[in-house]
């Protein structure tokens, strides 16, 4: 099959790739546009690693095939950091110690980016469901909690 | 092993026309909608269809409408649609509550209902409330539209009655009301998990007595499985321990579970019939 020009909007900026319809939007990210911070787990949509915004839903970048993502706003983890100034919700896990090791932490916060965006104070179950598809192993999950009530103004 | 993205053809459709044409036209065109099984058949290198063509963005497949006898939600509606329909949530609560247990909101935001059906997985957490609710599978083709039963709809395991150049393109859930209805799901964790045993059941009682029910569940047989003889067996019956007793020995004769790496058959033949149970007693 060939390759063919696919047109994405990713963080704001248009971005145009030659690439194969059916590659993982996970990997035009990393490969093409050098967009390392989402990362990949397990690669079938269990672990919430690779969560990004489409159209500010949030999705497994692993299951999406990047021509179903065409002319779509896409949002990244690059997003939301503005000139060094971390995101109130980045501040909010580094504070709350909701980062171990990191690898999850890109998802959490993409999760935790679409949750607010729709419900501004989630209680803990709302969390626990906004963050039910994203899976850690060594954060623990209270902290994680923890920091999307610190990001959302209900610090405890 | 990772499959060769360059064996792989995928086109998008904008209309269903449009998809049925590549469906009709002999070089095993399959549709794909949310991704959400057929990505990681690609990821782990064991997707078998070569050329897909994307029916997501056909609005027609995305509406969830309703006349006076049904509610027709269309195949490439996601379970955040579900969740999320006013409708649905007033008349099918079942189908909603079994939304919400699948996966997680990332997936709930692209699987589709048409997709969970076209999976055939004997495990489908929309299964049993679609047999409950004796919903029917419209099916497009060039050739024209037909309906079918969603009860007779998986023949064998992973089998259907359709044909490779038809389309889901809705399912009919006639309207209706029970005295009461229920559902459950059995797993190793809330979201993110497929069922070791679900269930769902509905039932009207009148002066005491089942006037009708119905029970389905979801991993106990290679299909998801309508249980018509315990159904049998409870209707026109006043509620009671002898009566509840029988069901279950029904329920256990009925249903045929297998061990695998999510459960045994003895815990699922038992869980089972805790769960029809929990139903019966609920009705009390």
């Amino acid at each position: 099959m060939k390759s063919r020009r696919i047109s994405l909007i990713v963080n704001g900026v248009r971005h145009e790739v030659d690439t194969l319809p059916l590659r993982r939007l996970l990997d035009v990210l990393r490969e093409d546009l050098g967009l390392t911070g989402t990362k990949e787990g397990c690669g079938e949509g269990e672990c919430g690693a690779c969560s990004v915004l489409i159209n500010d839903e949030l999705v497994n970048s692993c299951l999406v095939p990047v021509l179903q993502a065409e002319g779509s706003r896409i949002s990244t983890i690059e997003s939301l950091a503005s000139e060094g100034t971390l995101h109130p919700v980045q501040q909010a896990f580094a504070e709350a110690g909701g980062a171990q090791c990191g690898i999850c932490t890109p998802g959490m916060i993409m999760a935790t980016m679409a949750l607010l965006s729709t419900n501004q104070q989630p209680s803990r179950e709302e969390i626990r469901e906004g963050l039910e598809g994203n899976l850690c192993r060594c954060t623990g999950y209270i902290r994680i909690f923890e920091a999307v009530e610190k990001a959302s103004g209900q610090h405890r | 092993m990772r499959s060769y993205t360059g064996e792989y053809e995928l086109v998008i459709a904008h209309d269903v026309p449009a998809a049925l044409e590549l469906l009709a036209c002999g070089e095993e065109w399959r549709p794909i909608a949310g991704g959400t099984d057929l990505m990681v058949l690609f990821n782990a290198g064991k997707l078998s269809y070569r050329n897909l063509v994307s029916i997501r963005r056909i609005a027609e497949l995305r509406a969830i409408e309703s006349d006076e006898s049904s509610v027709l939600i269309g195949a490439a509606a996601t379970y955040t649609q579900i969740r999320a329909s006013e409708i649905l949530q007033g008349e099918f609560p079942l189908l909603v509550k079994a939304a919400s247990w699948t996966g997680g909101i990332a997936n709930q935001n692209r699987g589709t209902l048409g997709g969970n059906i076209a999976n055939a997985s004997p495990a489908a957490d929309s299964a049993p409330p679609l047999l409950v609710y004796d919903a029917e599978i419209e099916l497009q083709s060039q050739l024209g539209v037909r309906s079918i039963p969603y009860r007779d709809f998986h023949s064998s395991y992973k089998r259907m009655m359709m044909q490779p150049d038809e389309l889901i393109s809705r399912i009919r859930l006639p309207r209706r009301r029970w005295t009461r209805e229920y559902s459950r799901k059995v797993g190793a964790r809330k979201a993110q998990a497929i069922a070791k045993v679900c269930v769902a059941a509905a039932a009207t009682l009148e002066d005491g007595r089942m006037h009708d029910v119905r029970i389905a569940f979801g991993s106990v047989a290679p299909i998801p499985l309508r249980c018509l003889r315990t159904e049998e067996c409870l209707r026109g019956q006043a509620l009671g321990r002898e009566t509840i007793d029988i069901a279950k020995e029904t329920l256990r004769s009925e249903i045929q579970p297998i061990s695998d790496i999510r459960s045994t058959s003895d815990y699922r033949l038992q869980v089972a019939q805790n769960l029809l149970q929990e139903f019966l007693l609920g009705l009390e």
